[in-house]
């Protein structure tokens, strides 16, 4: 029997570092079709990549500055505009434990 | 209203010439939303605002006054690029009260040429789809088979501007959500060379993939919108200080002599068989008006899947994980901590398909991962984008099918996410390279489904797979395909 | 003890002087009210890019050639991921890979302090807790204020030294206007790691980290008594544990931070929104041309010029902008070691920190030296002098000018102040008893209240000198 590419411990271990919390049906359904995926996009070591550059960009750019000048920012009040908990200041956030 | 059908370049005469009122134009066009939408359900959010907006065109028309070259034309725009003070949602949950403080710079451009932003339109969620069947909103259906897909995840726009709702839209293709649902809806959709427009606005999916691009009735009017949109932008950092052609000026070049590169790895199994055969058609006519047909090898061309989805995956992990509940957007009602506010949240805000893709990309990414998985994908991508330049030697323009398929029914692919990924096959591999791409339509199936063309350029040529575009098109009318 | 050696490296964060955030145009400023500096870009909105501040590389380069590290010719941004409610994008925008340069040092006592790496990155907004812990609030003014991070090499060998280190880094990086480096307000951030190990031995103990401390005196109180732990547990034959401790400035102890937290898997990998800094030769010598001078060497000609004290010199060369006002203030009157008693004693003072350019001094040199000149002349005294110090600040006229207009010219003459002192004695019956007495101190009493009477124009010398005549006729 193939050993899984993944598991039901990894998708929720992904889930804890990209906190998102999945259901239980949400992690057995992603256990097998992330592995299928997986299993497709392992095609990519048929490719022999030996002394070639990764493309981070597809430009050559290089260099792209702005000056150290101050612009007038954006408001407080629209700033917080959209915020779902806050005060007339600051966003809240419940404590951290 | 008859003028509803007509496209921008023929709208703007008919200002100029007092024939008819942007106001009158504007209402109508929202009355008709209000009446068609409701089976297409392209559009999120209309801006009733418009009207008043229009008003004041109107007031400028009378006065004769110099019209701007988009006075008065109603846009509309996919729902993940800002719009100050008009919702923007990007289809998902987690963003449904959202109100950017600013506009995405394609926007400003938008309305410094005097365009109305008449609503926004629906996608799949965070543009994560082939099919706009993501949308926490409800799918989109395709104005020429209300039980198929118009494509994603630009599928709002290209329904909108297929049923005449709208006179042009702006979408965003990452890997093919331009040019796929433009092929399914019979519109033109143009993905531009990477850093020729500006992404400031766009809600990122994979940064080094996105653009914004033009979807339009014809070719011209994909011109005139490709030219105000376009240039460098000081606040996008990837953005290219390259001069702007006057595109339209390029339309009814001929193109005799004009290499067309014929990739065969483009024509395997499993195309559809109309889709083949109309294309073969067009290279026929092409080759009659004097270009030269030859075939070329992308040889990597069947590893652009997967280096796509771990490239973007990658990047669209991170790029999301900012919706978190804290600084806007939808927060969860039932935590009792800072952890649970943030996994509640997110897993109460996201839909499926943005969860699994966050999943993959964050694996990808992962310590012990890394090499194996984005890093590999990146030397591939290196590979697939040499393809294209060694091509580009030989011939001017590549010519392919955008879609292996005609649209397809709703629901039909929803329970494969592989086989949803497979049909983005033929227009991830220009978003790896970076490269210009536009879809043409050229004609219907037997069963009336649209069918599209692929045109694919040399970098910052876009020129040339317009001028392409504008003799097919041309063609297609005068030999009166279906 | 003295058997074992104490090793220790620092990671020391430096907000650098920019006018404006690392990334977006929001100003850096300290101090304003929440929330007033921030812009979608360095709060995480949907769809915002970030845009490389120039100046901040240029900073970053000139602190790396000040220590001669070298300097990477091609550099790139990398993401830091990891979510936090003061981190907006739930990523920071680091370097991982290929940092901006490696290597380099730092002296002190003839003794270099190698650094491992130098890197740029955007710091995080701030988070207030509230009183009953249930709430944090989250200020983003911070949010994308241009960092440098420095790591030095395990070279340090002892708390007080690591404390020199960081003076000595302050000293210079001040000196050359690169950050402020001022801990109290957050200018400067200092992590450290340490672990003991018996004199002779090549591996390294099992390190510790330590967070938390929130000043240079703290971080040689904290790293003494995490130095002192260890080697108690050492010797008590047991194991060190290999963990974070914070550093309670109260109890003064460092406190393991027990949590059980999975070690961050950062996901590091390059930064899509940014290209890579191509960093060329000539780049690094126009920003080598703008170090004309460093501290040490300027200090020494202070000393070696001036003839003034190297506690003195040490003080002025602090900030690049007192050293210079210094200079122009004895090119325009040649007595440097009173113009640096009155810059250290009165105008430090005035412009509390900050770290100024020669321009930016509130007090022009020509009207120090104008205020000099007049006390020399014994037209006013040292006091009033102080106090026309001041005015000039408050009202931004010429020292001449508030003379005139106050009428603060000292008083001299020898019958004037012969009057106020005959009033004095008069109306201090018991003073005078006192000193008939024997008591001396009631002379200093006396010349106080005709400096009083005079407001304090007349020379008290002279007073004095007048005073002692008058008391000696009473006899």
């Amino acid at each position: 029997m193939k050993e899984k590419i993944i598991k039901k411990e990894d998708v929720e271990y992904l889930g804890r570092l990209a906190r998102i919390e999945l259901t239980e049906e949400e992690k057995k359904k992603f256990e097998k079709e992330l592995g299928k995926i997986l299993e497709y996009i392992s095609k990519l070591n048929e490719v022999n990549t030996e002394n070639i550059e990764p493309t981070y960009h597809v430009l050559p750019l290089k260099n792209v500055f702005r000056d150290d000048i101050p612009e007038s920012s954006t408001s407080k009040e629209e700033i917080l505009k959209n915020a779902p908990d806050k005060d007339d200041d600051f966003f809240k956030v419940p404590r951290i434990i | 209203m008859e003028t509803l059908k007509l496209s921008i370049w023929q709208l703007r005469e008919l200002y100029k010439k007092k024939e008819v009122k942007p106001s009158e134009v504007v209402m109508s066009l929202i009355e008709e939303i209000y009446k068609k939408d409701k089976e297409i359900h392209s559009y999120l959010y209309i801006n009733e605002k418009a009207i008043e907006q229009a008003k004041k065109v109107d007031e400028k028309i009378a006065k004769s006054e110099n019209l701007r070259e988009l006075e008065g034309i109603p846009i509309s725009i996919k729902d993940n690029i800002c719009t100050k003070e008009i919702p923007t949602t990007c289809a998902s949950k987690i963003l449904q009260n959202f109100i950017p403080p600013y506009d995405a710079t394609v926007i400003e451009r938008l309305k410094n040429a005097g365009a109305i932003i008449i609503g926004k339109t629906n996608m799949d969620e965070f543009a994560f789809g082939s099919s706009t069947e993501n949308s926490a909103f409800g799918p989109t259906k395709n104005p020429f088979d209300l039980n198929r897909v118009p494509g994603g995840s630009s599928g709002g726009s290209t329904a909108s501007v297929a049923s005449n709702l709208c006179f042009a839209s702006l979408g965003s293709d990452t890997g093919g959500s331009i040019r796929q649902p433009s092929a399914f809806c019979g519109v033109v959709g143009m993905k531009p060379t990477y850093g020729r427009v500006s992404r400031y606005g766009l809600v990122a999916f994979a940064s080094s993939l996105d653009q914004i691009g033009p979807i339009t009735k014809n070719v011209r009017d994909n011109t005139i919108l490709l030219k105000i949109i376009s240039g460098k932008d000081k606040k996008d950092s990837t953005s290219v200080n390259i001069e702007v052609p006057d595109y339209e000026k390029h339309l009814g070049e001929e193109i005799k002599n004009l290499k067309i590169g014929v990739p065969k790895e483009y024509f395997i199994e499993g195309i559809d068989r109309e889709i083949k055969e109309k294309i073969f058609k067009v290279l026929k006519l092409l080759e009659k008006e004097g270009a030269i047909i030859e075939e070329i090898t992308l040889p990597h061309t069947s590893y652009g899947i997967a280096t796509y989805y771990i490239i973007a995956t990658a990047e669209a992990s991170s790029n999301l994980a900012r919706f978190d509940g804290v600084k806007y957007g939808y927060r969860s009602k039932n935590y009792k901590n800072l952890f649970e506010m943030y996994t509640k949240t997110r897993g109460e805000g996201f839909g499926e398909e943005v969860k699994r893709r966050i999943i993959l990309g964050t694996y990808v990414l992962s310590s012990g991962y890394y090499e194996a998985y984005y890093l590999k994908a990146q030397k591939v991508r290196t590979l697939i984008k040499k393809d294209f330049e060694l091509a580009f030697e030989k011939v001017d323009v590549i010519i392919t099918p955008t879609t292996p398929e005609l649209p397809f029914k709703i629901g039909e692919k929803k329970d494969d996410p592989l086989k949803m990924y497979l049909s983005d096959i033929f227009t991830v591999n220009v978003n790896l390279s970076g490269l210009p791409a536009i879809n043409i339509p050229i004609g219907f199936s037997l069963n009336k489904l649209p069918i599209g063309l692929q045109i694919i350029g040399n970098f910052f040529k876009e020129e040339e797979i317009l001028k392409v575009g504008y003799v097919i098109e041309k063609n297609i009318k005068e030999e009166k395909y279906e | 003890m003295e058997d074992y050696e104490i090793v220790i490296g620092l990671e020391v964060h430096v907000e650098l002087l920019t006018k404006t955030k690392m990334f977006c145009s929001c100003l850096t400023e300290f101090g304003a009210p929440p929330n007033t500096h921030v812009c979608p870009v360095c709060t995480g909105m949907p769809g915002v890019l970030p845009v490389i501040n120039k100046r901040a590389v240029e900073l970053a380069l000139k602190t790396a050639i000040v220590f001669n590290s070298e300097i990477s010719r091609f550099c790139r941004f990398a993401r830091k991921n990891y979510f936090y409610p003061d981190l907006p994008k739930n990523y920071q925008i680091s370097q991982y890979e290929e940092p901006l340069a490696k290597g380099g040092y730092l002296e002190i006592d003839g003794k270099r302090i190698r650094f491992k790496r130098i890197h740029l990155e955007e710091d995080a907004g701030k988070l207030l807790h509230s009183e009953t812990g249930f709430i944090s609030f989250v200020d983003f003014n911070r949010s994308g204020i241009p960092l440098l991070e420095m790591v030095t090499e395990p070279d340090i060998g002892s708390p007080e030294e690591a404390e020199k280190f960081l003076e000595k880094l302050k000293q210079i990086l001040e000196y050359l206007e690169i950050s402020d480096c001022n801990m109290e307000e957050g200018s400067l951030r200092c992590d450290a790691n340490i672990s003991v190990r018996k004199k002779g031995t090549k591996e390294l103990g099992v390190k510790t980290e330590v967070k938390n401390m929130n000043s240079f005196k703290s971080v040689r109180k904290a790293l003494a008594y995490e130095s002192k732990r260890q080697i108690e547990i050492l010797k008590r034959g047991e194991k060190i544990v290999q963990e974070t401790r914070l550093w309670n400035e109260k109890e003064e102890i460092t406190e393991s931070m027990r949590t059980k937290e999975e070690a961050h898997d950062y996901r590091y990998f390059p930064e899509p929104d940014l290209v890579p800094l191509e960093i060329n030769d000539g780049w690094i010598e126009e920003i080598r041309k703008e170090i004309k001078e460093m501290p040490d060497e300027r200090k020494e000609r202070f000393k070696k010029d001036y003839g003034i004290s190297d506690y003195d010199a040490n003080v002025l060369i602090s900030h690049k902008g007192i050293a210079d006002y210094f200079e122009e203030c004895v090119k325009l009157y040649n007595n440097p070691k009173v113009i640096a008693n009155w810059i250290m004693s009165e105008i430090l003072a005035q412009i509390k920190g900050k770290v100024l350019k020669k321009e930016e001094i509130p007090l022009k040199p020509e009207y120090l030296v104008d205020i000099l000149k007049l006390i020399e002349e014994n037209k006013i005294t040292v006091n009033t002098g102080k106090e026309i110090l001041k005015e000039v600040y408050n009202t931004g006229l010429s020292p001449c000018e508030i003379v005139e207009k106050k009428n603060l010219l000292q008083i001299q003459d020898i019958e004037l102040i012969g009057k106020f002192v005959e009033e004095v004695i008069r109306e201090n019956e018991k003073a005078i008893n006192d000193w008939k007495k024997g008591k001396q101190e009631v002379i200093s009493f006396l010349v106080g209240q005709v400096m009083r009477k005079t407001k304090g124009r007349a020379n008290p010398n002279i007073v004095r000198n007048i005073l002692i005549e008058y008391l000696k006729s009473l006899k």
